[in-house]
């Protein structure tokens, strides 16, 4: 408060800032945080511009203490050193090993006052993003003294969107204030209430039980409003969870659909080949960390192939090792893939560890953006995608190469394809590695929204062989319809009954549902079926 | 036995033997016969995750004590046994440890199903369990030390924590086990004598290993926007932290807007997230490896050392088990024996170094003395303590803000010799 009523003072005549001297920087190395954030203020009672990279620095995590001589520096991570540049002129200081710098450290409330200050030191920046990040800032922070500050910046401002936003800030800060006049009042309500969204309603909620009656019917009014629109926002919220959820759950199960659903075989590690290839994304990330930090972005995109060569490699070495022998004996190869199960997870927890692997999201999967005020996040959106893309190509697969006419002539007559010369087991051995492989390449989507652990797999699997039974053993379209299904119902009963409910609801519906229709959604119709 | 079964116990019995052959080395060094120390931890499964890391640190415990002469001037051998996150396996691996191996302690579980599954072996059979993870109270056992922190040591100074930020309105989410909704239970009770509202609590419930955090998260940010501040008090255990907390940063709920305070999150699980959009959310426990103690400093090269990592993390638990193993080296070395009535009775009082600077002590409810720290999540993985409670705060076993549990009392010494005594009544077990 008192930083930015000293501030705001220097900042009506703008040009008259204080210079913040490098003795005010160093004051921050600290281990105390109410010295730190005595520090802050007095940094910001300059109102020198010139201290906005400090502040980030120190919001970032990179401003450093230097234990030589206690000065306070800027530092950026280059290899096993760091390189130092000055706070205040930005000229580069050399490097330090890290052994020499101690960081200093922000807790949640300097950091609120760090948002504080970098907003109103902002809000006049030649840059409107900057400015706009600004407006934003203060409107989270309400500070009253930031008031004048606004104002002055509201006069010069140009850019349509940040005056809005600048006057939506201002508004904001109008509310807080008790002794506003009515009229003010409401038409600061008014000003909100065109924000619209969750945060308006954070600061209209208050004043719906206000003693003024004009204020309060008011602000009612507008809660109204804006909870009907976002009520429409969370019903087409929830549907997008659910297609998201599903896509998930198509992924785990599109590879279960072949092994399952078109050869048959039930295949208890099915979860476990995701997780190989969750733990060759790991891998591969790992390598890049080490030899090409610069390539991160793109570590997904190698993974692919890899994961799907790895999981699929293990899924032929698995058929011809084991499964080969088992053909026509579903008991006998249920309980020898479920102690596969078992030997694959131990396995990874031997080389690996027992404990979660830091798998990093590339900066295009990290983030939400907004339509309107339904929230979508990129890594959602990217495996929805990837889901789809995958489920497309091996219906191509399948249904357009001579290798998918193969597998289906295999599975569908294996006596009459053996005698139009396929050779039959080869085939047996691709499928089962296709379906593998598919499996590692949603290892390596579920890899950015799960645990990498060697349970990954486990959390999978009851959901992927319920989808493939739910959609109907043996069509693809089916797992299709039933993981998209599945993921929609379970994400609008959440909301009402609760996740756990939500979870059992689900179940109970499924069981009663193959009650009726034995052979899911979509059911094969023909002599195959029949044994 | 099935052939489920079969396979599993197979896999088991061939890592089971392979970690014999490595201590059956010890045992040949001492003159006189050893002194058998059990670890019951998960090696494999759900668990394994976490519990692996207490047998390692066990062992090296172990071994340093056997550097510096043993106890009673005899070696310590570990018997390690693994009981694969599996609840009934607990008690048959307690049962082998206590009737064939005879070990004179056992340190081991983790969850509090786990710990239920083994009380009644452990007091028919007499034995001696250290517990070292944090739980949700109302339990005392004569055979059972816990050495973790009881809801008073972890969740209610938490919570002060954050009324003390000016926090209003409050999120309870948790895993649906008994571990959340006893400390939920007790929460509710302490926020509403608070003066807290009831529509100002909101209580949320998932099942083990949920992945698919959208729509709950969700809801806390809309329940966070009421116009009053709002945290978020997590019992959410094990794996479904890792996705909870990625879609909170992807949701951009930061902390500065809605801080998350965690019960089960320690450094071993930030291990496998990218911590930076997590900065500044909380953790409350009794230990953080960015403790600035000598002692801790000694104990964590020793650590890494041990496991040749550099950068291998320690946890709350870990302190806990050091504690434990102190306190028990030292009760043996009083009591003279390991004989377990004796080392039982000769727990009560003994105080040794706990790594956050200070001394725990262990009280005649079995319980220990800890200090209370909050910490804040770094982009390095590590926690800074940003608030520690003044003193040292003694473990209550039976909560005082719950109807049921408020009159009793544990005290084992003589002749009190009872886990829950009511004052109300003056009977023992009368509950």
């Amino acid at each position: 408060m008192r930083m930015l009523l000293f501030l705001l003072s220097l900042l009506l005549t703008p040009m008259s800032w204080a210079q913040a001297t490098p003795p005010l920087i160093d004051a921050l190395a600290t281990d105390d945080y109410a010295a730190k954030e005595q520090a802050l203020t007095s940094l910001t009672e300059t109102g020198d511009p010139s201290i906005v990279p400090a502040l980030k620095a120190l919001e970032g995590g990179t401003l450093y203490r230097r234990l030589a001589d206690d000065k306070v520096v800027i530092g950026r991570e280059d290899g096993d050193s760091i390189t130092l540049t000055d706070p205040l002129s930005g000229a580069v200081l050399g490097t330090e090993p890290a052994g020499n710098l101690e960081l200093i450290r922000v807790n949640n409330r300097l950091r609120r006052a760090i948002g504080a200050s970098l907003g109103a030191l902002t809000l006049r920046s030649p840059d409107a993003a900057v400015r706009q990040t600004a407006a934003d800032a203060v409107f989270v922070s309400r500070d009253a003294s930031a008031l004048p500050l606004l104002d002055a910046a509201l006069a010069d401002e140009k850019d349509a969107k940040v005056k809005r936003s600048l006057e939506q800030a201002r508004a904001a800060i109008l509310l807080g204030d008790e002794t506003l006049s009515t009229v003010g009042k409401l038409s600061a309500i008014a000003t909100i209430a065109d924000k619209g969204g969750q945060a308006a309603l954070a600061l209209l909620n208050p004043l719906t039980g206000s003693e003024d009656a004009a204020v309060a019917k008011a602000a009612t009014e507008a809660v109204r409003l804006i909870e009907n629109k976002l009520a429409w926002a969370a019903a087409a919220q929830n549907i997008i969870y659910g297609l998201s959820l599903g896509s998930v759950l198509l992924l785990a199960a599109i590879g279960l659909a072949v092994t399952f659903g078109v050869m048959g075989v039930i295949n208890m590690a099915h979860g476990e080949m995701v997780m190989l290839g969750a733990y060759t994304t790991y891998v591969v990330q790992e390598m890049i960390r080490t030899h090409a930090p610069g390539l991160f972005d793109w570590s997904l995109l190698i993974a692919l192939p890899l994961a799907f060569i790895v999981a699929g490699g293990v899924g032929i070495l698995i058929e011809r090792g084991i499964i080969r022998f088992l053909y026509g004996r579903p008991l006998e190869t249920l309980l020898a893939t479920w102690g596969l199960s078992l030997v694959l997870q131990q396995a990874v927890r031997s080389i690996f560890g027992p404990t979660n692997m830091e798998v990093g999201n590339p900066t295009w999967m990290a983030g939400a953006f907004q339509v309107g005020e339904v929230t979508i996040t990129y890594g959602r959106m990217w495996i929805f995608l990837f889901g789809l893309m995958a489920f497309a190509a091996l219906m191509l697969l399948l249904r357009r190469t001579p290798l998918g006419l193969q597998m289906r002539a295999v599975t569908q007559n294996r006596a009459m394809a053996r005698a139009m010369g396929i050779r039959t087991a080869r085939v047996d051995a691709l499928t089962f590695g296709l379906g593998s492989g598919i499996a590692g390449l949603a290892g390596v989507a579920l890899s950015q929204i799960d645990n990498v652990s060697p349970n990954l797999g486990q959390g999978y699997i009851i959901d992927s062989f319920m989808i493939v039974i739910f959609g109907g053993v043996g069509n693809l379209w089916g797992t299709l319809v039933g993981a998209m299904s599945l993921g929609i119902v379970n994400k609008l009963l959440e909301p009402m009954a609760g996740a756990v409910l939500g979870k059992i609801l689900v179940l109970v519906g499924i069981i009663l549902f193959i009650q009726a229709r034995p052979r899911g959604l979509f059911a094969l119709k023909g002599r195959a079926i029949e044994h | 036995m099935s052939r489920r079964q079969f396979l599993r116990s197979a896999v088991l019995s061939i890592t089971g033997a392979a970690l014999m052959l490595g201590t059956a080395g010890v045992a040949l060094a001492a003159d006189k016969p050893p002194i058998k120390v059990g670890i019951l931890h998960s090696l494999s499964g759900t668990m394994a995750i976490s519990e692996t890391t207490l047998k390692d640190v066990m062992l090296m415990l172990i071994e340093e004590q056997n550097k510096k002469g043993g106890v009673l001037g005899r070696k310590l051998e570990p018997v390690v046994v693994d009981p694969a996150s599996n609840w009934p396996l607990f008690a048959e691996k307690a049962r082998e440890l206590l009737a064939v191996q005879k070990v004179s302690a056992t340190f081991g579980c983790w969850t509090s199903v786990s710990r239920k599954s083994v009380l009644p072996v452990f007091e028919e059979l007499n034995g001696i369990l250290f517990y070292p993870v944090q739980y949700e109270g109302e339990e005392s056992s004569r055979n059972v030390f816990y050495t973790g922190a009881a809801p008073n040591q972890q969740a209610v100074p938490a919570v002060d924590y954050l009324i003390g930020e000016g926090v209003q309105r409050w999120v309870l989410a948790g895993t649906d086990y008994v571990y959340p909704r006893t400390t939920n239970k007790i929460l509710e009770a302490y926020l509403k004598a608070k003066g807290v509202k009831a529509e100002d609590i909101m209580i949320n419930y998932t099942p083990f290993g949920h992945a698919d955090w959208q729509s709950i998260v969700k809801d806390i940010k809309k329940f966070g926007s009421a116009g009053k501040k709002t945290a978020v008090v997590s019992t959410i255990n094990g794996d479904a932290n890792v996705p909870f907390y990625k879609e909170l940063a992807n949701q951009g709920i930061k902390a500065t807007d809605i801080p998350v305070i965690a019960f089960s999150v320690g450094e071993e699980e930030l291990a496998g997230i990218d911590t930076k959009p997590l900065q500044g959310h909380l953790a409350a426990w009794n230990y953080f490896q960015s403790v600035k103690t000598p002692i801790n400093a000694e104990f964590i090269k020793k650590w890494q050392t041990f496991t040749k990592n550099p950068k291998r993390v320690t946890n709350d638990p870990m302190e806990a088990h050091f504690i434990g193993f102190n306190m028990w080296v030292q009760a043996v070395e009083k009591a003279g024996t390991t004989d377990p009535d004796k080392v039982i009775d000769a727990m009560v009082g003994v105080a040794v170094p706990n790594l956050s600077g200070g001394y725990s002590a262990m009280l005649p409810n079995h319980h220990i003395t800890k200090p209370v720290l909050i910490g804040e999540v770094q982009a390095d993985g590590q926690f800074e303590t940003v608030w520690k409670t003044p003193g040292l705060v003694a473990g209550d076993e039976w909560s005082d803000y719950l109807p049921d549990s408020k009159d009793l009392i544990a005290d084992w010494r003589k002749p009190l010799s009872c886990g829950n005594f009511n004052t109300a009544t003056g009977k023992c077990g009368a509950k």
